[in-house]
């Protein structure tokens, strides 16, 4: 397992940082988006988009890439953050997102938006789509990997067993999933509306590899991916259960599923922000949202 | 003998899969019944079984596809338009993605599977797709023409695939263009005709021919896009329509014909097809004749429009 750079870790954290603030002022900006679910996912974001994924901005077609498809689409906020930060596309174009004739619609679309591989919005479903680009890769030759973020309320959803079974039977060990298990879904704690646990037991009986991590500590996200890319290629496929916090960064938010689809404006986008870089002991000027 | 559709659609698959290696087969445990055993047996590296989990297979052959394959993930007509319509929609149809689904045990011939494996929805369901291409073949040999009109295309393309044989209508010359085929052309009254029921409609207007009345029969293979040209010819020249179809009268081929002649050439129109019932169990020449997909209901409901008209 090799030692990650204290000084990459930091510079990860800081796009976690860039991500956030950026997925904030874009929501707020648009009068649109999922905050809990797209501040939950920041540092798994940072962390593929800044290290993981050998991916090319300039190409975003590029055969051979890694492919990543955010399956719990609804928190796309922090995809097109991490998309623009990347290179993808301007920073400047995530302040058309909620305008008409914009190319970053409310959930991805991967004919309109650079560097998004997929198109998802009915959860469930781009997990499968996940795995059909697994095995096509597979099937090519290619030595690239699919890593494919999946939400906590969506394991709900029957569609996600079909796909982990046959990516279990398939032997798909290029496909990672990610699951960003913020604890919170739309209408409160995943554990009042319909539980999922036991999540590691479901998944290990579904013949997949589990490593459970913190999904705020980037050093566990990178050695998780670590493992998943290189050591765990046994013929099984690898999910990274990810303990993260719903709203992360904001504490009025936090495992609070009042924010999970309504995005803050005005004053209270400026209370994010401040929270935010009081967070990460930043600077903040009021005004600065697009 | 003629051969079952769904055995063309089986050996064809394996000559198109032959010349093109980036064709893969997905199946949802029924490749006997849909005749794609015959190219699990010449590729099986190409082939998937994905279980009974249509939702998943439609999932993974969008995936496939945005890795530059082409796959036809293969399972009855009423599970891929309704089991599966959500993930054809947006997993395949909004990103546009270049998958080929065949529509297995199309329509209501379906060997006394009954209502819930018959398929009298589909046509409707796949129609309002948008970016979707839906096609019913005439015969045999029209299927095969498209299976290689619809590779060479790009994006997806749903596809009847019936289970028993059909009356041959297109010689062994005809090149399918995916636009509507003017079979037999005459004045009184238009025939407007998709699929196995092309073959009827060609009996019923020789039939209306014994009476003096001189039928138009216009073959619609594809039903989406809808070319209006021809429609909008023989509805003129005509001046009144029968639609005939192997599927319901609400939102197929009669639903297609009324929302383009409305717009374009406003004449009446008949729809001859499934009423608005779900159909049953039964021999395929009972149900026929149960539920009026027969040439002898597309004559007289061509008689009965004319009398009306006069």
């Amino acid at each position: 397992m090799p030692k990650f750079d204290p000084e990459l870790i930091k510079n990860l954290e800081e796009k976690a940082y860039e991500i956030r603030t950026l997925a904030i002022r874009l929501m707020a900006n648009g009068h649109l988006g999922h905050p809990g679910g797209s501040l939950s996912e920041a540092e798994i974001l940072a962390a593929l988009y800044f290290y993981e994924l050998k991916i090319d901005p300039s190409n975003p077609q590029w055969q051979d890439r890694d492919r990543f498809v955010l399956s719990k689409a609804n928190a796309c906020n922090a995809q097109y953050a991490a998309l623009a930060l990347r290179g993808y596309f301007p920073v400047q174009e995530c302040f058309t997102y909620g305008a008409i004739n914009s190319r970053l619609q409310s959930h991805p679309d991967m004919c309109k938006t650079p560097g998004v591989d997929m198109t998802a919005g009915s959860l469930g479903q781009a997990f499968s789509t996940a795995v059909g680009m697994a095995w096509a890769c597979r099937y090519a030759g290619r030595l690239n990997h699919i890593f494919c973020m999946i939400g906590d309320g969506e394991c709900q959803e029957g569609q996600i067993w079909e796909a982990a079974m046959s990516a279990a039977h398939y032997k798909l060990d290029n496909l990672t999933a990610v699951l960003d298990y913020n604890k919170v879904q739309a209408k409160g704690f995943i554990y009042d509306e319909i539980n999922i646990e036991p999540l590691r037991g479901k998944w290990e009986a579904f013949g997949w590899q589990t490593i459970e991590i913190d999904g705020h500590d980037i050093e566990q996200v990178l050695s998780s991916f670590y493992k998943a890319r290189w050591i765990n290629r046994t013929g099984k496929p690898t999910i990274i259960i990810a303990h993260t916090v719903k709203g992360k960064g904001v504490p009025w938010m936090e495992f609070n599923s009042a924010w999970h689809t309504h995005a803050p404006t005005g004053e209270k986008a400026e209370q994010a922000l401040e929270e935010l870089a009081k967070c990460y002991k930043k600077p903040y000027k009021r005004g600065s949202i697009c | 003998m003629l051969k079952e559709i769904r055995d063309i659609f089986g050996e064809k698959l394996i000559e198109i899969g032959r010349r093109n290696e980036k064709v893969i087969v997905l199946d949802a445990d029924l490749n006997t019944s849909t005749r794609i055993d015959m190219f699990k047996e010449a590729f099986p590296s190409r082939f998937i079984q994905v279980g009974i989990a249509e939702q998943n297979m439609f999932g993974m052959a969008a995936g496939i596809a945005s890795c530059g394959l082409v796959p036809f993930p293969t399972t009855f007509a009423v599970f891929s338009s309704k089991r599966a319509c959500d993930q054809i929609s947006i997993s395949i149809a909004y990103p546009k993605l270049n998958v080929k689904i065949p529509g297995c045990y199309a329509g209501v011939f379906t060997g006394k599977s009954g209502a819930t494996h018959q398929s009298v929805e589909d046509l409707a369901i796949m129609r309002s797709m948008p970016n979707m291409r839906v096609l019913d073949a005439g015969d045999g040999n029209e299927l095969e023409q498209m299976m290689d009109a619809m590779v060479e295309y790009e994006g997806p393309v749903y596809f009847r695939v019936l289970r028993p044989s059909v009356s041959t209508v297109f010689k062994s010359d005809y090149k399918f263009n995916w636009k509507p085929v003017l079979l037999k052309d005459g004045k009184d009254i238009g025939i407007l005709t998709t699929g196995v029921m092309t073959s009827l409609g060609l009996i019923a207007a020789a039939e209306l021919e014994k009476q003096k009345i001189d039928a138009s029969v216009l073959h619609i293979p594809c039903l989406k896009p809808l070319d209006p040209e021809l429609l909008v010819k023989v509805a003129t020249r005509c001046g009144l329509i029968v639609t005939a179809e192997n599927h319901s009268i609400i939102g197929g081929l009669g639903g297609a014909v009324c929302e383009l002649l409305s717009e374009n050439c406003p004449v009446p129109v008949k729809r001859v097809g499934v009423e608005d019932y779900f159909v049953e169990t039964g021999e395929d020449e009972d149900i026929k004749e149960k539920y009026g997909l027969t040439a002898e209901n597309i004559k007289n409901s061509a008689l009965a429009l004319l009398r009306s008209r006069k």
